[in-house]
């Protein structure tokens, strides 16, 4: 499965595998999958639970190592990357959208937004520029004094979409970013993240269970008992 | 900045925890400051003896006395620069519930090697010319509402007899770790009274007190007492005053050991404390180590974040702890002031305070450190929601 030959590839998977443990037996997640993911591209991954999307969207983003095969995102195998460097490139690189958004409670909007930055050699004053552009991306600009309990599911996730695209990633992983959130809330969530792909050219990897948000996906692909056996434009 | 605002937040994220840590921890941090300050008390003695002063007692035990005759032949011996004597006398004030020391001493000499006891002249001038007057210190004075030309009355318990005195000086301590609640008298006047009563008993000493010329020659000069007295009817022991006064407290080591031990427990358990409420604020924020790994942060900001709240958790109950200690030391030695004359925090109290307090932050702050570096982020992700 692979993009065509005039797109620029953005990730390569080739033969990833990956097992856990439990107690003695190893547990096989997924086998042997490989695929591309175009620059630029916004990707669903479906499929029922248990069939290792997250896990794949794990190894992807750099938070979990593979057991064989290779990883290739923009030209840099992330399977040779040790723990620190491997940290170095997610600051940079990847921008994570979580499920329960999992924003720092004791933190408000804007501090969230400015976690990532705090890795980079930023000064304070050209932090507070990125942030306030990243909260205004997301239309949260008067609500960056709040903290996450002060603010809507739909708004806490505005603002978890703000602190991913602050360092300006080439990718955005997002697991069941919709997963927490009313209908209407969903739908914004999607809407911003079509926008963020389609004006700023971010290559979005999104784990679902929601037909509806697979819909908003350039392309969606389906895995199953470890295997990626669909794929749907 | 940043780190400092994250550290301040997460403390007192749980406020009623974070608030009994803290308390647990000022109470630990008193608790300990009193204790050592007690053990500084109980040898306060030692501490503020002098090199410069021998003291002689009989060898056998300070139970015994000397005849008074030795002080011309030791007075003779090289290297001694005066002598002086006293006794204890043991008296009691109306109730023995009214306990403080006192020593008939020689009034011409006494004084003289007792620099530290610090008396304006005319009345040290009226204190040796009346043979009943007596000098007190100025806490013991204040204790019972004393002025100068008060009569105060002793009854003996090891002398016989009740003696009357008039407070003829008050005497104040060259600096706050000088004993204050002293009761000197002249030992002539209980002399002249023995003579009446116990004839046998009169013209003997408890104790000379010897001021040395040089201090390194205190060994020598305690051989050469000692020598002078040989194979005589009361052979004598000469030590430093050091070492006359740990005598005393080596009779009660076993419970300054027994209160080091306690202080140190103390310190133990609250260790154990605030490695319990680390322990559960970094379970309960493994998600959240989690997150920050996810976005790059790495294990030494991680560190910094378990470490640092700790040591922020002991520094302020540590800093309370030790601001309190001043005080409460301070009311403990008044209540207590019969026991312990000199009650002060030590400096070495107070960098022990510290130095627990960096103990106890950095080791509470280990177990969770390494749980929070070493959660795979999938892992800890996954305990979330």
């Amino acid at each position: 499965m692979s993009v065509s030959g005039e797109q620029q590839i953005m990730v390569t998977v080739n033969a990833v595998s990956k097992s856990y443990r439990r107690g003695n037996q190893p547990v096989p997640v997924l086998e042997g999958i490989s695929f591309e993911i175009a620059k630029g591209e916004f990707l669903a991954l479906m499929g029922p639970s248990g069939s290792g999307k997250s896990t794949l969207l794990n190894l992807i983003a750099g938070i979990d190592t593979v057991d064989s095969g290779s990883i290739v995102i923009n030209g840099v195998d992330i399977a040779t990357l040790d723990e620190s460097e491997l940290a170095r490139w997610r600051a940079s690189n990847v921008g994570f959208i979580f499920q329960f958004y999992n924003l720092i409670p004791v933190l408000t909007a804007y501090e969230n937004v400015e976690l990532p930055l705090l890795l980079t050699t930023l000064s304070r004053h050209e932090r507070r520029r990125h942030v306030e552009a990243a909260l205004d991306v997301v239309s949260l600009s008067d609500r960056k004094e709040h903290f996450p309990s002060q603010l809507s599911g739909g708004q806490q996730q505005r603002v978890a979409i703000a602190r991913a695209i602050v360092t300006d990633p080439a990718i955005l992983v997002a697991d069941e970013p919709t997963g927490d959130l009313d209908r209407v809330s969903a739908g914004e969530i999607l809407e911003l993240m079509g926008r963020l792909n389609a004006e700023q050219g971010k290559t979005i990897i999104m784990v679902t269970h929601d037909p509806r948000a697979a819909e908003k996906a350039h392309i969606i692909r389906q895995l199953d008992k470890g295997l990626l056996n669909d794929v749907s434009a | 900045m940043f780190l400092l605002k994250l550290l301040f937040r997460n403390a007192f994220r749980h406020r009623l925890r974070t608030l009994l840590t803290v308390l647990g921890i000022t109470v630990a941090i008193l608790a300990f400051g009193l204790l050592q300050t007690v053990v500084t008390a109980w040898y306060a003695g030692v501490n503020n003896s002098s090199s410069t002063r021998l003291v002689t007692r009989n060898a056998v035990s300070l139970v015994f006395s000397l005849p008074i005759a030795y002080q011309e032949r030791i007075r003779r011996i090289e290297g001694v620069s005066a002598v002086s004597y006293a006794n204890w006398f043991g008296g009691v004030y109306i109730t023995e519930k009214n306990f403080f020391p006192n020593f008939a001493i020689d009034a011409k000499s006494y004084l003289d090697l007792y620099p530290e006891f610090v008396l304006k002249p005319e009345e040290k001038r009226d204190f040796q010319r009346d043979r009943k007057g007596c000098v007190v210190g100025r806490k013991l004075a204040e204790r019972f509402g004393w002025k100068l030309g008060d009569s105060v009355p002793l009854r003996g318990t090891i002398f016989p007899g009740n003696l009357e005195f008039v407070v003829r000086g008050i005497y104040t301590g060259v600096d706050t770790a000088t004993d204050e609640s002293q009761f000197f008298f002249h030992w002539e006047y209980l002399n002249e009274t023995l003579r009446k009563s116990i004839a046998r008993r009169a013209d003997q000493i408890g104790v000379y007190i010897i001021g040395l010329k040089n201090p390194q020659s205190a060994a020598e000069v305690s051989l050469a007492v000692d020598a002078t007295f040989k194979n005589s009817l009361a052979e004598t022991l000469t030590e430093t005053e050091k070492a006359f006064q740990l005598s005393f407290v080596s009779m009660t080591e076993a419970i300054v050991v027994a209160i080091r031990i306690v202080s140190f427990v103390v310190i133990i358990i609250i260790m154990v404390v605030v490695a319990n409420t680390m322990a559960m604020t970094a379970r309960e924020r493994i998600g959240e180590y989690a997150i920050f790994k996810a976005m790059g942060f790495q294990a030494h900001h991680i560190a910094g974040m378990v470490f640092g709240e700790s040591l922020f958790i002991t520094a302020t109950g540590g800093g309370l702890g030790i601001l309190l200690t001043f005080p409460v030391a301070r009311k403990f030695g008044e209540v207590m002031g019969n026991f312990f004359p000199v009650f002060q925090v030590d400096s070495s109290t107070l960098y022990m305070d510290l130095v627990f307090c960096l103990i106890v932050g950095v080791i509470a702050g280990i177990f969770p450190t390494w749980r929070a570096i070493r959660i795979k982020i999938a892992d800890g992700l996954r305990r979330i929601g």
